[in-house]
């Protein structure tokens, strides 16, 4: 599965010219019936097998492995895991966007609206991007350019992909920060991202991702590297934007309490792998599996009481080198057994679109 | 921006005070005076002529006689070249030393950065590999070694130029590739390092998430911030021509003034080795001026208040 | 599979082992190609420079004047009996001088950095530490030194004190030493500075403070270690600067006294010849390349190996 040939190049700067030149095995599909109103699919985006690889000199990092699930249009996915699990680079295989060398997606599909993302050509990828499909990303201070103008960098993306003249591409930019809640919009154009604050740069990256109204916004643990105050304002306006628009939301988060407040489903990674997905409420409700009892667990609760150890889970999150054919969480979980150390559980269903992996709470296994 | 380049080109005059007097005292050190390398002076004419030049004199005061001078724009006798004031020995070179350095500098430039972006863009590549190749050269390479190899080479070997002088274009060229040699490698070097450098960083990730193709990522988004550090180089580089001109209009028989400034001091012509050391150290400081507010210009972050 | 198999495997999903910096710096040199060519080249000139005149056929001034008229009354050629590399005109090994010049270039490297380091850093230091006004005194004489055109200034320096008793030790070379040293600090003094305004204002420094250590102390125990890494790079990188500057001094007749033999100075002999016997320039020309070249591709190495930002990324 691992895909290595023998030229692995050192991890390096990524090609500058084009971003994922991918020579993956590709598999041929056929495409998903049309469905109503204008979709050309039944679902927004279907990840199939999908996996992600960094071929480094200490070895195959396997970071994203076999990785599978579904965005309806419209809908806010929360994609959740502690740092390491594989959540950005899963995002960023979608895209196409994982820097190449040292990173490549080595197997699996990626269908949006219908067309099958890794056959695309420069040409259709760069459409894709931009126009169907927005990021945020995490840090909007190295994020954005510090020498281009903001107003510049929110209409590159406009006249790239919309055609719009200057003049009205300005009138668009200027509309555009006053969605995302940046006053005196007019007068800020010209500013540099560093006359901004945090929670200001990052409506400016909202912006950018919203400019071209794409289908699915690619948020990628957005308010991580803002207060506190602020998190709840942006992830507010991402709400609010969204659902006005349509678009659908992947979130990218370790926090639950994010995913809780914003998303519909629930998929959660570990180790490259998603390990449980569900709905908000049946997440919440009935996990089943340890790692996401240990997460719902950690959160602190209102009813803790001062000057007690926070909750954590011990030991930390495997190499992704060479995994071996077991449960990847076994080593940090109360609950193991021999058959975990063995042989590595798949996806099982455990209630009405409900899935979760591990061998302990399966309807045969030892915890109920 | 406008005070603080004042303030800068001020404080330009305090310095050029320090290294004046720090110069002239070191001067002084040296012992043995103008009058030794000629044939034998009797000592009663000597001492006339360190009368007449006022060498007599204690030296705060032949310091003050000297500043007075100067800063009227009178950079006194040459004690070399007894019939000729210094200001006349620098007027006739420093045009041409002023050319060199220029077209030093402008080659250093005009191949350095573009050498540096082409190795960036081909990294691990034949680009990345060939610049670096010529890179490693230029930095190994002393001045007066590359000279001595180009005269041997396209001079004497191949007869395309003079070995020395500067009477027209083609007396231009190896001085100008001689001196600017390890400036090319340097700033080609920095160039690269600061564009492999922006690659790694976010913002380009995200122009390419906007579907920005290649070309306009370089060109608008990357090639402006690699410059950025570059610009800092370039003081140094500029010192780094000034000083090292000296070597080259001496290997070449360039008629600068830089060629005088070993032979002032072995023959202890004080005024022309005081006028052209403050001539340096400014040229020096200015340009360092004129770079810190190029970098403030590229940069929007900088804003001197 | 068997559990113990299968635990030996498991056990193969390590966590990620924990190295400190200098150990994970030393293992990304290690890895660096050209940072072991430059390590190499440094070792070997080091090597030459402490033991070359024990390893040298002759002594570097004595000449062979047989052989010379014997052979014509120029230099000899490589490959000459007795003589590998040739000789100069007056019968001189040239290898010898060759490993003179070693001797000379790797005190160049050396001492000159001591100077740096003496002057440097306690300057830095004490302008960071203390800012205000003792930083903006100590700032202000930064200033007047680098405006120096640094070469001119070491000549003045150099031929001012020629004559002294200071400027005749080590055959003229200790006067070299100190004057391209007092040129070249001011670089150290200010990342020492940088280093120190940015560390002080650290938490740590508030927590040592807190138990009451002293300043000197903090300083000395808390702030250098962790600023150390670009204050390495940059003496490394500043000795190609160093021999640079001496051999060019060399090549214009200030410095090194004859017979002693700076590559330098072989190069300025040996260019009368230069058409006819070019091995008294080659030979010189790359030996001060391949010094120039280690030291950079070294202190590149280091410079990428101690990055604080490549710590902990793939």
């Amino acid at each position: 599965m691992s895909g290595a040939d023998d030229t692995m190049t050192e991890p390096d700067a990524p090609s500058i010219i084009e971003v994922s030149p991918d020579d993956a095995r590709r598999v041929q599909t056929p495409t998903e019936p049309r469905a109503e109103s204008g979709h050309k699919a039944d679902k927004l985006l279907t990840v199939r097998n999908l996996s992600t690889h960094f071929f480094t000199p200490d070895g195959v990092v396997q970071a994203v492995d076999d990785v599978s699930f579904e965005l309806g249009y419209g809908e806010t996915l929360g994609l959740v895991g502690e740092s390491g699990c594989g959540k950005s680079v899963t995002a960023l295989s979608i895209a196409r966007l994982v820097p190449n060398p040292p990173g490549r997606i080595v197997a699996g599909e990626v269908i949006f609206d219908g067309i099958d993302v890794l056959k695309m050509n420069d040409d259709e990828m760069r459409h894709l991007r931009g126009k169907e499909i927005g990021f945020i990303f995490q840090d909007p201070l190295t994020s954005l350019n510090p020498t281009l103008t903001i107003g510049y960098q929110i209409a590159e993306s406009i006249r790239q992909h919309m055609g719009l003249s200057s003049a009205a591409a300005k009138d668009r930019v200027a509309e555009l920060l006053g969605k995302v809640g940046i006053p005196r919009a007019k007068d800020r154009l010209n500013d540099y991202p560093h006359q901004f604050s945090g929670g200001m740069r990052q409506r400016v990256m909202i912006a950018i991702a919203l400019a071209c109204d794409p289908k699915l916004i690619l948020a990628d643990e957005p308010t991580t590297a803002l207060d506190v105050t602020i998190q709840a304002q942006i992830l507010e306006l991402i709400e609010r934007l969204s659902d006005e628009f349509h678009t659908a939301v992947l979130m990218i988060t370790h926090d639950l309490g994010i995913a809780a407040g914003m998303c519909d489903r629930v998929n959660v990674m570990y180790a490259g792998r998603i390990v449980e997905t569900a709905t908000v409420d049946e997440l919440f409700e009935r996990p089943r599996m340890p790692y996401a009892w240990g997460l719902l667990d950690s959160l602190p609760r209102l009813d803790d009481v001062r000057g007690d150890r926070l909750r954590t889970i011990e030991g930390l999150p495997p190499l992704l080198i060479q995994p071996p054919d077991a449960c990847r969480f076994e080593p940090r979980c109360r609950f193991a057994r021999d058959i975990c150390r063995e042989d590595e559980p798949e996806l099982t269903q455990r209630g009405d679109s409900h899935y979760a992996r591990c061998w302990a709470t399966q309807p045969d296994g030892w915890i109920p | 921006m406008i005070s603080y380049l004042a303030r800068r080109i001020l404080w330009i005059i305090p310095v050029l005070f320090a290294v004046s007097i720090i110069t002239f005292f070191l001067m002084h050190a040296v012992p043995g005076g103008p009058w030794d390398a000629e044939k034998r002076l009797p000592a009663n004419v000597q001492a006339r002529l360190n009368a007449q030049y006022g060498l007599d004199k204690p030296l705060y005061e032949q310091y003050i006689q000297w500043a007075g001078g100067f800063v009227t724009g009178d950079l006194g006798p040459s004690y070399r070249s007894r019939d000729r004031r210094v200001n006349d020995i620098i007027g006739d070179g420093i045009a041409v030393t002023f050319q060199l350095g220029i077209m030093a500098f402008a080659l250093s430039v005009v191949v350095g950065i573009p050498l540096g972006i082409f190795a960036a863009l081909g990294h691990n590549r034949w680009p990345d590999y060939l610049s670096t190749s010529i890179s490693i050269i230029g930095i190994a390479t002393p001045s007066f070694v590359l000279a001595i190899l180009l005269i041997v080479v396209f001079s004497i070997g191949l007869g395309w130029f003079p070995t020395g002088g500067w009477k027209g274009p083609q007396y231009w060229v190896l001085p100008t590739v001689a001196l600017a040699g390890f400036p090319i490698a340097v700033i080609a070097r920095y160039t690269r390092a600061s564009m492999l450098e922006v690659t790694r960083k976010d913002y380009i990730r995200t122009a390419q998430s906007k579907g920005i193709g290649g070309r306009a990522v370089v060109s608008r988004h990357m090639i402006r911030n690699a410059l950025i550090p570059v610009v800092t180089i370039l003081g140094p580089t500029l010192a780094f021509l000034v000083t090292g001109s000296f070597i080259i209009e001496t290997i070449f028989s360039v008629p600068g003034i830089g060629r005088f400034y070993v032979s002032a001091i072995s023959q202890r012509d004080y005024s022309l080795l005081m006028a052209m050391t403050i001539l340096y150290a400014f040229t020096v400081a200015f340009l360092n001026v004129v770079v810190d507010v190029l970098y403030a210009y590229i940069d929007p972050r900088i804003r001197y208040s | 599979m068997t559990t113990s198999a299968a635990s030996a495997q498991q056990a193969a999903v390590r966590e990620r082992p924990s190295t400190g910096l200098w150990r994970d710096a030393w293992g990304r040199l290690l890895k660096n190609r050209l940072a072991i060519l430059g390590l190499f080249l440094v070792i070997t000139l080091i090597f030459l420079g402490v033991f070359g005149p024990l390893l040298a056929p002759y002594p570097y001034s004595q000449q062979d004047l047989k052989a010379v008229l014997a052979g014509g009354h120029g230099p000899l050629p490589p490959g000459s009996p007795g003589h590998i590399l040739g000789t100069d005109q007056l019968g001189r090994d040239l290898l010898s001088r060759l490993l003179d010049g070693a001797r000379i270039s790797v005190s160049v490297a050396f001492v000159v950095q001591v100077v740096i380091i003496l002057i440097g850093v306690p300057i830095g230091a004490l302008a960071g530490w203390f800012g205000g006004r003792t930083d903006n005194f100590l700032m202000r004489f930064t200033d007047i030194i680098y405006a120096f055109p640094d070469l001119l200034f070491i000549i003045l320096l150099s031929v001012a004190f020629r004559e002294t008793v200071f400027g005749q030790a080590l055959d003229g070379l200790l006067l070299v030493f100190v004057a391209i040293g007092i040129t070249s600090w001011v670089t150290v003094a200010r990342l020492v500075r940088g280093q120190m305004l940015a560390l002080k204002e650290t938490e740590f420094v508030e927590a040592a403070r807190a138990i009451g250590v002293s300043d000197r102390k903090i300083v000395t125990r808390h702030l250098l270690p962790n600023g150390m890494g670009p204050i390495i790079v940059a003496i490394t990188l500043g000795i190609p600067a160093a021999i640079l500057a001496e051999a060019t001094l060399a090549y214009i007749g200030i410095g090194v006294q004859p017979p002693r033999a700076s590559w330098g100075s072989l190069i300025a002999e040996g260019q009368k010849f230069i058409r006819s016997e070019p091995h008294l320039v080659t030979f010189p020309a790359i030996a001060i390349a391949l010094a120039l070249i280690g030291f950079t591709f070294l202190g590149d190495g280091l410079r990428d190996a101690l990055d604080p930002k490549l710590k902990g990324k793939q």
